[in-house]
């Protein structure tokens, strides 16, 4: 595993990825952590390189992730964010990435409401690419994060019970971890009405169910996602009352679960919705460490990424 | 008097239950006689079909021709070329124009448009309804009058039953089918792939089988009722077919067309191609155990012909996200060719039966002339040569149009010439 290095242009999805290169990617990210531990938060290791984040819907949390991750890198980082960018005024896609190469970036993080775009913008582009979340289909980042706080805690992989629960149809979180989980070895399950369940969910790797009792059984992990009940089509679900009363996780239906359990959630979170809150900031809760690392898998991911681009130079 | 022999070729004719070696001496436009050396006369041409399959012209049911109105992704010459191209002699395009061929002076306009370039017969299918908004009537006598061989709102499902049952009863005045889109936009209307494993991996919005189930099981119902002629177009799932099936067994006036790429290709294809939109069309492709079911209805003779869909799209439409491009692939140049190759050489299907399905089928299907060469039919006659390999490639496509999920596919077999009434259609 040591002599494996990364060769990948992109990130655009966990599916692509073997479990060496998921480890080299959480094994580079431990390197990377204590980069934000210091007084002074910088290493010059992408210094004259340019990223541009490209946001094609909102978001926050991941957003600023990667612009603290590349600023702690030295990079130079440009944002484009819907508002500004030239799809509103309807330039298409394509002619977008055309634009964006002609500037010469070494890395592009690309969000958008469509599965397949950073697959598309990838073959437009000699930029390094990576998925920041693509429709409901893969966010790899958060994947990788979510299993860099596991491994921390747990140590690894291997048997161990995941449990994953909400919307699992509408969520690209879900996606990119249970493939991950699945490639190292974990046992997961996806649970969550059976309304917001896909056809076809087996196909994902993982077991599923329909209860959250059944979920929270003998877990070692459970990650709570974020409901979005006013997304929903209207026959998903009638009320956010009750979902909080069959999916809602609280202090005494956490008991099922092993005693060591980690509680987590991508965020943002509907707090009385899918997550009471004195289990969300109760002492399972790994949330806030969830944001922390995602810095340091950024720069991981950032890292592993220009260096392609350095030796192809 | 005008005659041509075409001679030495095999016959291969499902209208007459023909496949023999056989010459067919043309007189007029029409066929003359069959038989084994026959010749021309004094006067007459010869052309050599040794090695070559003679069919009746082939038929595709199901075209969008996009004139009037979207002329820069076909347009009727570009089309009828395509289908020329293909070795199909004749073509029904769909209303589903701008604006929609829901009368008269629609129809008219397109039929002399394509009597102006004479490369293929054009069947204009006319509205169901007006505007094709699914609400009232079109005037369907007076597009029969002007030559509409069909109604259908293709493009859109005929939602109300009301108005379903309307049109099942009142074309019946007319003799003329009703071709239904058959898919129920109440059920994951939203969707840009088949609803299943493949989308579950892809997190796009699924389009569930049962859509179009609901519909076909609720046009079968009205049928009972009603009587008259019913057409599922592009059928794509088991489910639908096995009520096609035992509706067929009841004797209902019940037909219906597969495409070629719902014969050989599945969801898995969208993640294979790494979510290339020439795999997104309408129906979208299915799972794997729908293609079996089609292939098996192909065998059994449930399905009553094969039609490309064959709906073109400019390049700059289809090079855009996956959600946000149109709906629909080419198929006109396409479709013989891989029925051969993919079909018949596959051991699939018979040559005889690939013909069927091409020609004879789609002709009574829509009650038109063609399907046969029986002395005194329209001499309509496609030659193709089943061993030459050819790759697809879109460059040559005679379509305006490029989308198609089969570029580089090494096929075996293609379209030599057609014949309209006894005359070689030229391209060049």
């Amino acid at each position: 595993m040591t002599e494996l290095s990364w060769t990948r242009k992109d990130l655009l999805g966990i599916a692509d990825l073997s479990a060496a290169e998921i480890q080299l990617l959480l094994d580079t990210a431990e390197s990377f952590r204590e980069v934000s531990l210091r007084p002074i938060k910088k290493v010059p290791t992408l210094r004259g390189r340019t990223v541009v984040n490209l946001f094609f819907e909102p978001s926050t949390r991941t957003r600023s992730s990667f612009e603290i991750a590349e600023k702690r890198l030295s990079a130079d980082s440009l944002n484009f964010s819907s508002a500004t960018s030239g799809l509103v005024k309807g330039e298409s896609l394509v002619d977008t990435a055309l634009n964006l190469q002609a500037m010469s970036p070494d890395l592009i993080v690309i969000r958008h409401g469509h599965p397949g775009v950073p697959h598309m913008l990838a073959k437009r582009v000699a930029a390094g690419v990576i998925n920041a979340g693509d429709g409901a289909h893969e966010h790899p980042t958060q994947a990788l994060l979510d299993a860099f706080t596991i491994r921390q805690h747990k140590g690894g992989f291997e048997g161990l019970k995941v449990s994953i629960v909400g919307d699992i149809e509408h969520s690209r979180v879900v996606r990119s971890n249970v493939l991950l989980l699945h490639k190292l070895g974990a046992e997961v399950t996806v649970a969550g009405p059976r309304t917001m369940m896909p056809v076809g969910v087996e196909a994902l790797g993982a077991r599923a169910v329909y209860s959250l009792r059944e979920a929270l059984e003998g877990a070692d992990v459970v990650m709570m996602l974020r409901v979005q009940l006013e997304r929903q089509s209207q026959a998903a679900f009638p009320s956010a009352r009750e979902y909080f009363e069959l999916f809602g996780l609280t202090q005494a239906r956490l008991k099922a679960a092993k005693r060591d359990v980690i509680l987590m959630h991508p965020g943002p979170m509907n707090r009385g919705i899918e997550i009471a809150s004195d289990v969300a900031d109760g002492r399972y809760s790994v949330i806030l460490e969830q944001v922390a690392n995602g810095v340091a898998v950024r720069m991981a991911v950032l890292y592993l990424l220009s260096g392609v681009h350095r030796e192809a130079e | 008097m005008e005659r041509l022999l075409i001679q030495g070729g095999r016959l291969v004719d499902p209208g007459q239950g023909v496949d023999d070696r056989l010459d067919i001496l043309i007189e007029d436009g029409r066929v003359e006689r069959i038989g084994k050396g026959l010749k021309a006369g004094r006067g007459g041409e010869t052309v050599e079909a040794e090695g070559l399959i003679v069919a009746p012209g082939l038929i595709d049911m199901h075209v969008h021709l996009r004139e009037p109105g979207q002329e820069y992704k076909e347009t009727i010459e570009s089309g009828t070329r395509a289908a020329a191209a293909g070795g199909f002699t004749a073509v029904a395009c769909m209303p589903n124009t701008q604006p929609p061929n829901d009368s008269r002076p629609v129809t008219e306009a397109i039929l002399k448009e394509a009597n102006r370039h004479g490369y293929a017969r054009v069947y204009p299918i006319g509205a169901i309804s007006k505007g094709q908004k699914g609400e009232r009537l079109a005037e369907v006598g007076e597009m029969v009058r002007a030559g509409v061989v069909a109604i259908s709102d293709d493009g859109w499902p005929v939602m109300s039953p009301e108005l379903m049952r309307s049109a099942l009863l009142y074309a019946q005045h007319f003799g003329v089918p009703v071709i239904q889109h058959a898919e129920d936009l109440g059920l994951g209307a939203d969707g840009v792939m088949h609803e299943g494993e493949w989308s579950a991996r892809l997190g796009l919005p699924g389009l569930p089988g049962a859509a179009e189930d609901l519909m076909v099981a609720r046009d079968i119902l009205l049928l009972e009722q009603t009587g008259g002629r019913y057409h599922v177009a592009h059928l794509s799932t088991a489910r639908s077919l096995e009520l096609v099936r035992e509706g067929k067994s009841r004797d209902l006036g019940l037909t219906c067309e597969v495409t070629p790429h719902h014969l050989l290709l599945t969801d898995r294809e969208v993640a294979d191609s790494d979510f290339s939109t020439q795999t997104k069309m309408k129906p979208p492709l299915r799972s794997e155990s729908d293609r079996l079911a089609l292939i098996a209805g192909l065998q059994d003779g449930t399905v009553d012909a094969i039609a490309s869909d064959h709906a073109p799209h400019h390049a700059d439409e289809k090079d855009v996200e996956f959600s946000a491009a149109p709906f629909g692939i080419v198929g006109l140049e396409t479709t013989l060719a891989l029925g051969l190759d993919r079909l018949v050489r596959a051991d699939l299907v018979s040559l005889y039966r690939l013909v069927e399905l091409l020609s004879t089928g789609p002709a009574r299907a829509l009650g038109i002339e063609g399907g046969r060469l029986a002395p005194g039919d329209v001499a309509d006659v496609t030659l193709f040569d089943t061993e030459p390999r050819r790759m697809v490639s879109p460059k040559r496509f005679q379509s305006r149009s490029r989308n198609t999920p089969f570029l580089g596919w090494r096929l075996r077999g293609r379209p030599v010439a057609t014949f309209l009434a006894g005359r070689r259609v030229e391209l060049s």
